[in-house]
């Protein structure tokens, strides 16, 4: 199998295409020129440091360091999704618990199959997918729950004056909070190979690896990654509802 | 706002009157415990409500809301959703009529009825629940002049229940209640 290096010139000449993105955004006045400088040095330092991290912990396999890697990943995915759900109130507790609960459960199914073996050149990976794409699907969703109270207080007033509980005045807003956080993974999921490769798949092939191998780990990851996004969604919008009511049934001022 | 607020609100019919923002839809929210006071206590038959369920203490004192909030069905599926919470069957033809509306709009979509009669699908929802108390909310603050005339006519005919009604509409108190307590600026003005 043939590898892939790249030198920092390489990566130096990518530069050309941001140079065009800042360009566009000039010529239009899109006013993105600061946010787009802002991405492509984060992106590199948090990368490039990760890199590092990621090799020594390679290196060291111990998986008390993965460990404790994935838990910094889970607070730093809740930390942001929590910035995106603003509107909840205390919800940074499900957040937290949704994104631990959609790693643990994913990871130890992966395992437990026999998918993968219990190392971290596997599980940082795979972690770090599930926790992303979880905490995207979770800030999704909170967002969505947000907007619904407020736009649905009317409606979930009147059933709470009709005896409903709260958990009872939330079902139809907690159910189509969870769809909507749900709902772009299953998109690009039912598009795969079609409209993009995903990143896996990609990584593997440019790798060498022979293309069966590729989409088979790619197929499995996909589904991990759907059952995460559910764990994680329906965690976070089933307790993080109950911030909106008081432990009276009513709705919080 | 409500403050030094002071009331016995006794059976029968009684009006909420005042101009907006007087508290007076925050009053009646209290009754029913949507909302609690930050400082004083609000008794049903002598007993503080903070120590009901308060679950059964909206079945008992029902409210329709200002601005009719069906939920997704039919009409007798609104009719019914009240008693399905409390675990009862019911037929829904009889609130439906007492709500002023005749047997024909029990399968018909409650979301497609115009305002008038989704405010009386409300108060056909409140009345399923057999509640001793009714509080209204403004309920005819969003109907034309024949509609508020149907709803009214509904709540003149309702027998064995009392009745608070919020409105801004001194004419409407007085031919809806028995008794009128005027609010302003959140404290009572006359009672």
């Amino acid at each position: 199998m043939s590898t892939v290096s790249i030198t920092l010139g390489e990566v130096g000449a990518s530069l050309a295409l941001i140079a065009v993105a800042i360009a566009v955004s000039f010529w239009r006045r899109a006013e993105l020129e600061q946010d787009i400088a802002l991405a492509v040095l984060r992106s590199f330092v948090q990368l490039t440091a990760v890199g590092y991290v990621i090799q020594a912990i390679f290196d060291s396999d111990s998986l008390w360091l993965v460990v404790a890697l994935l838990a910094g990943m889970v607070a730093f995915g809740a930390w942001t999704a929590r910035g995106r759900a603003k509107a909840v109130p205390g919800a940074t507790g499900p957040i937290l618990l949704a994104l631990s609960v959609a790693a643990a459960v994913t990871l130890g199914l992966v395992l437990a199959v026999g998918v993968f073996e219990a190392e971290p050149r596997y599980l940082v990976p795979v972690g770090g997918m599930v926790i992303g794409n979880s905490m995207t699907a979770v800030a999704v969703a909170l967002n969505r729950l947000a907007d619904e109270m407020h736009d649905g207080r009317r409606q979930i007033e009147a059933m709470l004056a009709l005896g409903a509980t709260s958990r009872q005045a939330a079902r139809a807003t907690v159910t189509r909070s969870l769809r909507s956080g749900m709902i772009p993974l299953i998109d690009s999921t039912k598009t795969t190979g079609i409209v993009f490769f995903p990143g896996t798949m990609v990584g593997m092939l440019v790798a060498g690896a022979e293309p069966i191998d590729a989409v088979r780990l790619q197929v499995v990851l996909l589904w991990v990654l759907l059952g995460a996004v559910a764990l994680a969604g329906l965690i976070a919008v089933s307790l993080a509802y109950r911030g909106f009511f008081t432990a009276a049934h009513q709705l919080r001022e | 706002m409500l403050r030094d607020v002071t009331l016995s609100i006794r059976s029968g019919s009684t009006a909420l009157l005042g101009p907006s923002g007087s508290g007076k839809s925050t009053l009646l929210r209290l009754l029913n415990r949507l909302a609690d006071p930050d400082d004083g206590v609000v008794r049903f038959h002598g007993t503080n409500v903070c120590e009901l369920d308060p679950l059964e203490l909206r079945r008992r004192v029902g409210l329709v809301p200002q601005l009719p909030a069906p939920v997704a069905g039919s009409v007798a599926d609104n009719v019914c959703f009240g008693p399905l919470l409390h675990g009862k069957e019911i037929d829904p033809e009889g609130p439906v009529r007492q709500a002023g509306l005749d047997s024909s709009f029990l399968e018909r979509d409650a979301s497609r009825l115009s305002v008038g009669e989704q405010q009386r699908v409300m108060l056909a929802r409140a009345l399923a629940l057999e509640p001793e108390v009714l509080l209204l909310d403004e309920p005819t603050a969003s109907l034309d002049s024949a509609a508020t005339a149907v709803v009214e006519d509904a709540l003149g005919r309702l027998r064995g229940l009392s009745l608070v009604i919020v409105t801004h509409d001194r004419a409407q108190a007085e031919r809806l209640a028995e008794r009128t307590v005027e609010l302003h600026e959140g404290r009572v003005a006359t009672a």
